[in-house]
């Protein structure tokens, strides 16, 4: 199995999807299950130890020692696997909604070949090429069909990623020019020992880019406006998938390429992830808005997450693991089920919602068993990443972990009372006649919530991926930071 | 060698076709004469020739290189130029030929080997653009245009003129070899006049790219010129500008590097922001164009900043992004102006629905304006920005970065008002011209944005 199928035929796909614009959304559903196989294959292949696997290696600019390098190891695959396991659910998400166009379909899997190059790169110039390239299409889903602000929102939201990526791309650049053999390969960035002071500015060059992606506090101001006035399918890309980009870069770039850098100023990024989190709850406790509720417990979620990276520990590394692909499952289910209930009801207000759970019994339950994933509830998914989350930030921190760990209390409280508020008591009636979900909708619920329930379980099965890999980065910062 | 006189004679012979009202002639002719001209520059690439006409041009790989990129541009500029002369002029051949006689300058201005050619190839090229731009003889705007390009051209000009005359003063040669020589023979102790025949070059060059504070005829001279010939000027005569620009430095300056660096860094970083600052403020396309292509020339400027093996690379790179995708620019604003009479960015609302080639064109070439991946531009901001942290110029490239931020602002702003607002225009009809010259802009974009080892590996 080749990498560079499973990399360049989303673009087919797109292509494919573009010129048969009939059959767009078949088309494109079609085209994201064949790279899921591709993705299935490659696990099948997939050796869980330490080393780089599927290496493909050309030449690209080979003035300036610019490669196109990609690789598979433990701590790409999950994100591969969730990458391609998330596009089908959300393409078949848009079916039957106004957003099912074939320019729309183009645009979802041209995304989907910058987020694979962007979780396999090994070339820093490449990594760069995959993070815009999947910047542009979600910028023109999100501002093509969004809601009234949507061109005011999104501008917002691309200049403030563009902000972050250009720093890191001087960042990038520096350090191509540090090294001795003239190139952009991750090996060569992680061997080059600079001093402290220039790993401090090269830390905030890379981690402005992604704090701004994830986001976290004070880096977030774009996101709740962008999450709720993009088409949810935007939303479902945005917050399922790309943002995992922001995690999956801290962990390969930002601390083994800057780990003087990290020594410095991973604590100041520790307090702020935690604020997000204690922040975005509070936040989340007041919204009377579905969406926007969703968007603020997905900030808080996040920062637990960036809070376990660094602390930088085995358990909250691979609590982060785990977590970003528990955090891409349930937060697809909520905004999937938080566009049912707008597309129905005609309103994103909690108050004017109520009694759904006795017209709509299969709804009902799919929506308990995602919130009860949100809120980590033992044999859901939520709760294994989460435990292993703040047992990681108890080992650095007995308060930070009681204050990340109560926040999370908090938002089990604000998730249940809004599944109360929207599907008991009695219906009114705008609630009255709710349609039950059915076809495409109660499929993508039933994957999702048997993803819930399934990796609740049995959550080896994940853990045992990344495990090796997590271990060697582990040792590898480690033993620069000990000098 | 060659192509230089091929330009010449050809532009005589559009001249005589004029003269025998053979209009349908004249595009034609042009266009296959400029590609015999191309032919015959890219036959001397490596050929390692030696100064000629004892020692007044010297036609290197710099050269080469630059005489095509300006050729092709050329070309594509005349490309669109069916029926549009035609429209605002009665006397069609002097456009071609004035253009011609231009480029002709043009190519004399990137293969200099002594700064008398220098001087007389930018002559050659700004008369020939005093006339173009004032060539709409009853139009007010034209002719302001013209009487402003004028008067600071040659203000400009004066400038350059004394900085020559110094620099001879005290190395007592025009010769490019000589100059350089003088230089390195005197690590201490050159005439305290060389370095003010440098600044006052300095200030002539910044005239001609348009830099800032040397800027403020651009907007207007752009906005005023037919739309074709300021089409042309913001794109082959920048080109040319710059191409001078580092020739000159990097043959005779790159010694004192010392001296200059400061005045030009401070140069750059105004050019940035006045550029940027002031396109952001722009309700007419045109007039964002013609700022945006200040700041372009400070993105330029970077890489003379940071004189270094990398620059001729970095300059080059970026130049043919620009090049194309000012042209994909222009070449739509007339269309687009053809059918609503407006420049603004108003009259671009809806063209994504009317017209879906010309808005993925216009959306490409403001990609690339702005710089990102997978498009050409990108990776000429990529080499512009290489080139300068080469010199540890961090800060210059952390203001750089900043400057590329409030880009996104203007030159999204056309892509939001094509995809996002709505307006009920009927399709515009384009020229079959029209359309070859965006489509091959547009593959110029994207293979040099995605291969471009095509040409990164010339140098």
């Amino acid at each position: 199995m080749n990498l560079l199928l499973l990399l360049f035929f989303p673009l087919v796909g797109a292509l494919v999807t573009l010129l048969n614009s009939k059959f767009a959304k078949q088309s494109a559903f079609i085209s994201s299950l064949v790279t899921l196989a591709f993705a299935l294959l490659l696990l099948g292949d997939f050796v869980p130890d330490a080393s780089s696997q599927f290496v493909v290696n050309y030449p690209w600019i080979p003035a300036l020692g610019i490669n196109f390098a990609v690789a598979i190891d433990g701590i790409s695959m999950p994100l591969v696997l969730l990458t391609t396991g998330l596009f089908p659910l959300i393409i078949l998400s848009s079916f039957g909604r106004s957003i099912s166009q074939a320019s729309f379909y183009a645009l979802t899997l041209f995304m989907q070949f910058g987020l694979l190059l962007v979780f396999t790169a090994t070339d820093a110039f490449l990594f760069y090429v995959g993070w815009e390239v999947a910047l542009i299409p979600i910028y023109f889903i999100c501002a093509l069909w969004g809601g009234e602000n949507r061109i005011k929102v999104n501008m917002k939201f691309f200049v403030y990623t563009i902000a972050g990526s250009l720093f890191m791309l001087l960042g990038i650049i520096y350090l191509h020019l540090q090294t001795a053999d003239n190139s952009f390969s991750i090996a060569s960035f992680y061997n080059l020992n600079l001093d402290a002071t220039t790993q401090g500015w090269l830390f905030w060059c890379f981690f402005l880019a992604f704090a701004i992606k994830m986001p976290i506090f004070p880096f977030h101001t774009w996101q709740p406006d962008t999450y709720t006035e993009a088409p949810t399918t935007g939303t479902m890309l945005l917050s399922g998938i790309m943002l995992k980009m922001g995690i999956y870069g801290v962990i390969r770039w930002l601390i083994p390429v800057t780990p003087l850098g990290f020594l410095t100023w991973g604590h100041l990024a520790l307090i702020l992830s935690i604020i997000g989190i204690v922040y975005a709850s509070i936040i989340a406790f007041t919204q009377k808005d579905v969406k926007r509720l969703i968007a603020y417990s997905s900030i808080g979620h996040v920062g637990l997450i960036a809070a376990g990276i660094f602390v930088w520990n085995i358990q909250g590394l691979q609590g982060a693991m785990i977590q970003m692909v528990n955090h891409g499952i349930n937060v697809v289910g909520m905004f999937l089920i938080a566009d049912i209930l707008i597309d129905r009801l005609k309103t994103r207000e909690i108050a004017t919602m109520g009694g759904i759970a006795k017209v709509a019994p299969k709804f009902a339950i799919a929506f308990l068993i995602v919130v009860l994933g949100t809120v980590a509830l033992p044999l859901t998914n939520g709760f294994i990443g989460e435990f292993l989350l703040l047992h990681g930030v108890y080992q650095f921190n007995i308060w930070y972990a009681a204050i990340a760990g109560l926040t999370i209390i908090f938002g089990a409280v604000y998730m249940l009372r809004m599944y109360k508020a929207v599907m008991q008591g009695e219906t009114n009636e705008r609630t009255a006649s709710f349609k039950d979900i059915n076809g495409s909708e109660f499929l993508v619920l039933a994957v999702v919530c048997l993803l819930i329930i399934v990796i609740g379980v049995y959550p080896q099965a994940l853990l045992h991926i990344s495990e090796a890999s997590v271990e060697n980065l582990m040792n590898q910062v480690n033993s620069k930071l000990a000098f | 060698m060659s192509t230089l006189i091929v330009i010449s004679i050809l532009a005589i012979v559009v001249l005589y076709l004029g003269l025998f009202k053979a209009k349908q002639a004249l595009l034609p002719i042009s266009v296959l004469g400029l590609v015999a001209a191309l032919a015959l520059a890219i036959m001397e690439w490596n050929s390692n020739a030696a100064p000629i006409f004892s020692g007044m041009m010297h036609f290197d790989n710099f050269a080469v290189a630059f005489s095509s990129i300006c050729i092709i541009t050329t070309i594509l500029v005349f490309l669109l130029s069916k029926n549009y002369f035609e429209k605002i002029s009665d006397n069609v051949a002097e456009y071609y030929t004035l253009i011609l006689f231009a480029l002709s300058g043009i190519i004399v201005m990137v293969s200099y080997h002594n700064l008398s050619m220098l001087f007389v190839g930018l002559e050659i090229m700004s008369v020939s653009l005093y006339i173009l731009a004032g060539i709409k003889r009853k139009d007010f705007a034209s002719n302001e245009a013209a009487l402003k390009y004028f008067l600071m051209g040659a203000f400009s000009t004066g400038f350059l003129l004394f900085g020559i005359a110094l620099i001879y003063g005290a190395s007592k040669s025009f010769d490019l070899a000589v100059i350089a020589q003088y230089v390195i023979d005197r690590p201490t102790g050159i005439d305290p006049i060389f370095y003010v025949g440098l600044v006052l070059m300095i200030v002539g060059l910044c005239f001609k790219v348009g830099a800032a504070p040397f800027h403020f005829w651009t907007p207007d001279v752009y906005e005023g010129a037919p739309t074709l010939i300021t089409a042309f000027m913001s794109t082959v005569v920048k080109i040319a500008g710059f191409a001078a620009f580092l020739r000159l430095f990097s043959i005779c300056f790159a010694p004192l590097q010392d001296f200059w660096m400061p005045t030009l860094l401070v140069i750059t970083i105004l050019t940035l922001f006045v550029g940027n600052i002031t396109a952001l403020y722009q309700s007419n396309f045109k007039r964002m164009l013609a700022f945006s292509s200040i700041s372009h020339a400070g993105y330029m400027l970077f890489a003379i900043v940071a004189l270094g093996a990398a620059s001729t690379n970095a300059i080059f790179m970026y130049a043919a992004a620009y090049a194309v995708s000012s042209i994909t620019a222009f070449a739509v604003l007339m269309l687009v102006k053809a059918k609503t009479g407006g420049e603004n960015f108003e009259d671009f609302n809806g063209l994504a629905k009317s017209n879906p080639f010309l808005a993925f064109t216009l959306t490409v070439a403001m990609l690339s304006f702005a710089g990102i991946p997978l498009t050409a531009g990108f990776i000429g901001k990529f080499f512009v920005f290489n080139a300068a942290l080469t010199q540890y110029h961090t800060w210059l490239v952390a203001i750089a970065v900043v400057n590329a931020i409030i880009g996104v602002f203007y030159y999204f702003k056309v892509i939001v008002a094509m995809y996002f607002k709505d307006n009920q225009t009927k399709q515009i009809a384009t020229p079959a011209y029209f359309n070859l010259v965006l489509g091959i802009s547009l593959i110029i974009t994207l293979v040099l944005g995605i291969y471009p080892g095509f040409i990164t590996n010339l140098f």
